[in-house]
């Protein structure tokens, strides 16, 4: 089935002109991967980075760098890594771009609780940015406590579903938040629901109970 | 929006840029950052009339697929090569640098030329996405995980894409012929994002304009480029 929430384009121009951090280019790259609709404006948006280097002024090339080239073209081609491959349980609905950071699946990585109902895990990930990364988890019929946000969320959906007042979000469906959103994402009850999450800034507990979580997302 | 309310808008950008603490970035990379978008919607000097011939161009990477043709590659390599190296040194790549990542840009273009697929992307794009990777792997921390079309577990598409296939290679010519015609503060958001590497909060904090207004303005100039490509006879 088709996403139904897309990416907004200056997400997707992040991506395509190679500006977004690590992070966003994972989320974007994912939703790419799950999403049809997207995937034709990508290509549109890629084809304007062709477009800017065929308008861009040349710079001249060295006769001795053409000639270095030319004369490599019979060099023996050197072999890429070979990707390493998945553990036979590997949970195989996870898109590529995603699968490095998940290398031993989804049940390998270290949860924290976060209430009842939900729990996180941080992917690691090189860049430097302010940009995080991690999955969430919903057990099915459960929620995590309301919250808002300091910065920019970017939650996909990976399997299962949840609701909240912004509609519900399925399989391969982005809700992107900020810091005017304060909500209670609600799993559905036949399944789990797992999500990749990007955030900016912490995100902060705004009920009553949960606001003692909050010394737990600081990092 | 009327031309002497981009003049303000600049006029106010770049004051605040020169202002005490505005700038977080050398004072350079920020007037670099700006040269131009004040002035005429084409920037004199640093942007060239487009020359895309789609057809021309994917004869050739053909000829280099099917028949390892040296010519047809030393005529890319004439067109491409000078644009990738200014691409490099846009995106502050040391010139001696740019000139050997623009080797190796233009030596995966001979390698890979037979996964050159016309229908996704005209012969300008699918070089930009290699430069664009080459620099990425280069000169970032960042890794860029990339959209892998033989993943099993991509989503297929509805149909085939009967009318993206006659235009892939178009849509470059279109776009390219478009963007001189942008208003000069669209211009300017496209230039920030694919030859300055600033994604739209780098902008936005850049600018110091409000995150809606880079926002909107990209989305106009999509929206602009986006019509160029639908409105197909």
């Amino acid at each position: 089935m088709k996403p139904t929430h897309h990416l907004s384009d200056e997400w997707l121009i992040d991506y395509a002109a190679g500006a977004a951090p690590e992070p966003v280019s994972v989320l974007v790259a994912t939703h790419l991967a799950l999403c049809p609709d997207c995937r034709a404006s990508y290509r549109r948006l890629e084809a304007i980075g062709g477009a800017l280097l065929e308008v861009a002024s040349p710079v001249a090339v060295g006769a001795a760098a053409r000639e270095s080239v030319l004369a490599r073209l019979d060099d023996p081609v050197p072999i890429p890594a070979a990707m390493p491959t998945p553990p036979a349980n590997f949970p195989s609905q996870l898109p590529r771009p995603l699968r490095d950071y998940v290398p031993n699946g989804l049940a390998a990585l270290s949860w924290q609780r976060l209430g009842r109902g939900a729990a996180i895990a941080w992917l690691r990930c090189a860049s430097t940015t302010p940009y995080k990364m991690l999955m969430l988890r919903i057990a099915a019929g459960g929620s995590v406590p309301r919250h808002t946000h300091r910065g920019n969320e970017l939650v996909l959906v990976l399997q299962g579903a949840y609701v909240d007042h912004l509609g519900r979000f399925g399989p391969g469906d982005v809700a992107i938040a900020d810091d005017s959103i304060d909500h209670r994402p609600i799993a559905d009850k036949g399944e789990d629901c797992f999500c990749l999450a990007v955030v900016d800034a912490p995100i902060r507990f705004t009920g009553v109970f949960s606001r003692l979580l909050n010394p737990l997302l600081r990092r | 929006m009327p031309s002497d309310m981009q003049h303000v808008n600049q006029r106010h950008a770049e004051r605040r840029l020169a202002g005490e603490g505005a700038p977080r970035l050398p004072a350079g990379l920020a007037a670099a950052a700006l040269a131009g978008p004040a002035k005429a919607p084409v920037e004199t000097g640093v942007w060239a009339e487009s020359t895309i011939d789609p057809d021309r161009f994917a004869a050739l990477l053909k000829a280099v697929a099917a028949k390892r043709d040296r010519a047809a590659f030393a005529t890319l390599f004439d067109h491409f090569a000078p644009r990738v190296k200014a691409y490099l040194i846009r995106l502050r790549t040391e010139p001696a640098v740019a000139e050997e990542l623009m080797q190796e840009v233009m030596l995966t273009v001979w390698r890979r030329a037979d996964g050159y697929d016309p229908t996704r992307a005209g012969v300008a794009t699918w070089i930009f996405t290699i430069a664009r990777n080459r620099r990425i792997d280069t000169a970032r921390r960042d890794r860029r995980p990339e959209l892998d079309p033989s993943d099993p577990a991509l989503t297929p598409e509805p149909s085939p894409l009967a009318d993206a296939v006659v235009l892939a290679g178009e849509w470059e010519q279109r776009i390219a012929s478009a963007i001189g015609e942008l208003p000069p503060e669209q211009a300017q958001m496209l230039r920030l994002a694919y030859f300055e590497d600033r994604s739209h909060s780098d902008i936005a904090a850049l600018l110091h304009l409000p995150m809606g207004t880079v926002k909107s303005r990209l989305r106009l100039a999509i929206g602009r480029l986006r019509s160029k490509f639908e409105n197909v006879p």
